[in-house]
């Protein structure tokens, strides 16, 4: 029985839920000491002076540092000129960045020794937003720039012809709220450099990318640098920044000769975690009579915070590859501009610019709706792609579909949503002042995953876009994959171990996987960008298929068959249509390390391979999405009364684990589209820097799911699949956004920018009163 | 400072230390106990990570001081499984329905999870949800915990091996 597509429980669970889950604050190797840091209280100013010799005199303080302690080791890696320093030494620039690091034998004597550091602050005016940003007048954060604009990419064209030429056109600028990734395990790490070297433990996505920028960072070699990710408590993109505290730990770990541990407390998280989205995009659409869409210009402007991320620069490029969405658009302008403000800088959040596409073109679509009065699933059915049209071209040199059936999807949603009955409910309670506002939203959009193809993540800093799978059968006839990936919640575990089971004939209990560590697994680029499953899930596969080679020739001398005659399967080889005429897997495995009993020529030890797995092509999972809300006609509160999704992410290892991805990724748009948004005053102090400003939703917040799902495999790989973990947040928020905009059309409201908060739509409510 | 003696039993064993005033029960716990199943997700005591049993109630032990616990019995994740090692309904209700993934807030949840069975043996979807609404996940969206609470309501008093083979879960084909 073929375990693909079974609803197998995970192996990981045993460990979580007995409290024997290893996360990195959970370690604490002897003579451990406490790293803390002291964060600016000012978004923007000059730093006068740091005065740390009371806190360094308190008792159980082992060093307070400052920026000149650091000023022999490189800043973070950056953009050359406006690199984040490890602690600022002349100028800050946002609320929480490190002005000087303290180490002390526990966290209440760290805590303490923060609270006596004394920093002078000469308050400089400071930028909040990209529109202040850009202001002729306004302050520049590195003046050597001349300005805040960091990087512009202009239009090629403004397709004046064709807007010229349209029957009608519209407009839209929208806001993509900023929001904070805040996973629950906030980042940590755990640094011990010893004379052998440097271990650090780090809750991270990529350890090995971290082990090779580390080693860079301080000239030492790859092979004395182990960097371990244990349990990690959830990602979502923001633990693959390369952040001050990950090489101030080792820095002071060598300085002191103790292992020295950082765990950010929630309020830092909120502070310094690198945030996501914070993007601004003007839209322009033409289109016909009939809702066809025949342009789209659009210029994105990014705001990359305090300092700008490579990998933050990069969330344009996403944004307008997917900008088309699952339409075709014959002409297309995309423009964007990357822009500094005294914010925590920005990065990959779950999605990581394509989300920011998909709500653009997913509102456009429903204005354009809205304009010519039809309905919006018909506006979209006349756009769509269609299933013969694969592998289909895009405008962007980045996005050739690979495969897809945008009708398809949207009629499965059509089957498990009742949208007749949803509309007719809406008619009635418009009349009746007793019941709140109905309103119906749709998303149906297409995502760019599986960064595998080479050059894709190369661009971001890492060492390839490969990712490397080995399998080594042990003498018993168990086996140990070991995978490059690095998963944090995503069950990589299980699902990997049912690849290698399908495609061994080992039974999945007999399977063991290995990661996280660049001690034993061997290379490794991580998980992020949809691609563990996609990318290292299909390096198992073809690892699986070389070893299982292999071990059917053992076999076949053994059993004296041929081997294309043999199939392996439930722990044994049997030859075909003789079920009599069999060996077991860990007779193969046994004699696979005694040379006496193998085939002549065949050397011990081969039953175990590596691959660098790569792939062609991105993959471009999609799928169709329908929000209903509720909206108080007097409170302005908006709430989800049902969630219906149709995912096509191609073949599906496990169908339970692809679900939970699905269902976290929506829980997470949906509390973008109503909830979350991190905040600054204009002078940019932080007003969410807490679990009670920043509403992450809790269970009576969110809705329940009604999930469906079709499948069309990509022809990227033998495994065909697509990649799901950001589908979730990318294809939601719009959906909830339409279907508000939905309840409000009768009022003239045509856009809400994100969070939709009660009290945006109570002032709606309240205008048309 | 001066250490104040506290004796709290933690998981049905006795334990008795000096400590500062100023620790937590959570820093109690997971620093000078080692019991490190109990998790901190916060510093306003939001998130519910921290969340254990303090004389059979839920608590969050990020808002009690040690030497408030003195005296006090405490229950924390790796106290539920009996000594033979076999789950509660609740641990296991949390693996068939996929209750977790990166598994942080999950001893909190199922701390929280235990207490509202204790009291309300057989919850309706939306009590389950009110009772976790001070424990935050940010992995599964909710849906498939309130399922393993359900899970667990149904299977109540029975207690599950924790052996890893592919075991299919409830309802699967
Ligand atoms: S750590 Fe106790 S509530 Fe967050
Ligand atoms: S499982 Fe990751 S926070 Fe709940």
């Amino acid at each position: 029985m073929s375990l693909i597509g079974a609803k197998v429980l995970r192996k990981e669970d045993p460990n979580l839920v007995t409290g024997r889950g290893s996360f990195v604050d959970d370690l604490r190797p002897d003579r451990c000491l406490t790293m803390a840091f002291v964060p600016s209280t000012e978004a923007h100013a000059r730093v006068r002076s740091v005065d740390a010799s009371e806190a360094a005199a308190l008792p159980g303080v082992a060093a307070v540092w400052t920026a000149a302690d650091v000023a022999h080791l490189p800043p973070c890696p950056g953009l050359p000129g406006l690199e984040r320093p490890l602690l600022a030494s002349d100028v800050v620039r946002f609320v929480g960045e490190p002005v000087a690091v303290v180490v002390a034998e526990d966290r209440y004597l760290a805590a303490d020794a923060v609270a006596a550091v004394v920093v002078d602050y000469e308050p400089l005016p400071a930028v909040v937003g990209v529109q202040a940003a850009l202001a002729a007048d306004a302050p520049a954060l590195f003046p050597a720039l001349g300005g805040n604009l960091v990087f512009e990419q202009p239009w090629e064209s403004d397709l004046a012809d064709v807007f010229a030429a349209a029957p009608r056109t519209a407009s839209l600028h929208i806001v993509n709220n900023r929001c904070a990734p805040t996973p629950i395990e906030p980042n940590a790490c755990l640094a011990d450099w010893g004379p052998s070297g440097l271990t650090l433990w780090a809750a991270f996505q990529a350890p090995h990318h971290l082990r090779n920028k580390l080693a860079e960072f301080f000239g030492i070699a790859h092979d004395e640098t182990r960097v371990i990710a244990p349990d990690v408590g959830g990602g979502f993109g923001a633990k693959i920044n390369l952040v001050p505290e990950l090489y101030l730990a080792p820095a002071l770990s060598r300085a002191l000769g103790r292992p020295v541990k950082y765990v950010q407390t929630r309020s830092e998280c909120l502070q310094a975690m690198y945030h996501g989205r914070a993007q601004e995009q003007d839209v322009d659409v033409a289109f016909d009579d009939d809702g066809r869409l025949l342009g789209l210009r659009f210029m994105v402007t990014q705001d990359n915070g305090g300092y700008p991320d490579p990998g933050g620069m990069g969330l344009p490029a996403l944004t307008t590859a997917m900008a088309t969405g699952c339409y075709k658009v014959p002409r297309v302008a995309v423009g964007w501009r990357n822009v500094v403000t005294n914010t925590t800088p920005v990065a990959s959040y779950r999605g990581a610019g394509r989300p920011e596409a998909t709500f653009m073109i997913e509102r456009v679509v429903d204005l354009v709706a809205d304009e010519t009065g039809l309905d919006p699933l018909e506006v979209r059915r006349r756009n769509f792609i269609q299933p013969d049209e694969f592998p289909y071209a895009t405008s962007s040199p980045l996005a050739v579909y690979d495969s897809g059936n945008y009708p398809g999807a949207l009629d499965e949603l059509l089957r498990i949503l009742d949208y007749d009955a949803v509309r007719q409910e809406q008619r009635r309670n418009l009349d009746d002042d007793t019941k709140p506002l109905i309103g119906v939203g749709f998303s149906t959009w297409v995502e760019i995953a599986g960064f595998g193809p080479p050059g894709s993540l190369e661009a971001f800093g890492h060492l390839g876009s490969w990712e490397s799978a080995q399998i080594r059968v042990q003498p018993d006839g168990s086996a140990i994959v070991y995978t490059g990936a690095s998963p944090h919640g995503q069950g990589t575990e299980t699902t990997f171990a049912q690849i290698a089971a399908d495609n061994l004939g080992i039974p999945f209990e007999r399977i063991s996987v290995r990661h996280g560590d660049t001690a034993t697994v061997l290379q490794g680029i991580g998980t992020m960008g949809s691609r563990c499953t996609a990318i290292a899930g299909e390096g198992v596969r073809a690892a699986a298929t070389t070893v299982l080679g292999r071990a059917k020739e053992i076999a076949a001398h053994l059993l004296e068959a041929d081997p294309a005659d043999l199939q392996a399967e439930d722990g044994a080889f049997t030859v075909r249509g003789t079920p009599a005429r069999s060996v077991s897997w860990n007779d193969v495995a046994w004699a696979s390390f005694r040379p006496l009993d193998l085939p002549e020529g065949m050397t011990p030890g081969s039953l175990e391979t590596s691959v660098f797995q790569q792939v062609a092509n991105f993959s471009f999972p999609s799928g169709a999405y329908a929000c209903v809300v509720e909206v108080d006609r007097h409170t302005g509160r908006v709430g989800v009364r049902g969630f219906y999704l149709v995912d096509d992410c191609g073949t599906v290892i496990n169908p339970l684990l692809a679900e939970g991805q699905v269902q976290g990724g929506i829980a997470q748009g949906i509390a973008q589209a109503l909830f979350e948004e991190v905040s600054y005053d204009p002078q940019g102090a932080l007003l969410t820097s807490t679990l009670m400003d920043y509403l992450v939703p809790a269970a009576p917040d969110l809705p329940g799911f009604v999930s469906s799902r079709i499948c069309t495999p990509t022809p990227n790989s033998v495994l065909g699949a697509k990649g799901i973990g950001e589908s979730g947040s990318i294809g939601s928020p719009p959906a909830v956004v339409n279907a508000v905009v939905d309840a409000l059309a009768h009022l003239g409201v045509r856009h809400v920018d994100m969070p939709v908060t009660p009290q945006k739509v109570w002032r709606l409510l309240e205008g048309a009163r | 400072m001066n250490r104040i003696p506290v004796r709290v039993t933690v998981n049905g064993e006795p334990t008795e230390h000096d400590v500062e005033p100023r620790l937590l029960l959570v820093h109690h716990l997971r620093e000078t106990l080692r019991l490190t199943g109990t998790h901190v997700g916060c510093d306003t005591s939001n998130c519910g990570a921290c969340t254990v049993l303090l004389d059979g109630e839920p608590v969050k032990s990020c808002t009690v001081l040690a030497v408030q616990a003195d005296g006090h019995q405490v229950t924390t994740v790796e106290g539920l499984a009996a000594g033979d090692g076999r789950l509660t309904a609740v641990q296991e209700g949390f693996r068939r329905e996929h209750g977790l993934q990166c598994g942080y807030c999950t001893p909190g949840m199922i701390m929280a999870a235990t207490g509202l069975l204790a009291a309300e043996p057989d919850p309706p979807e939306h009590r389950i949800r009110e009772a976790l609404e001070g424990n935050l996940c940010r992995c599964t969206g909710y849906q498939m915990i309130v399922n393993a609470v359900r899970w667990a309501a149904a299977h109540a008093g029975e207690t599950f091996d924790v052996a890893t083979g592919p075991r299919q879960a409830e309802g699967a084909a």
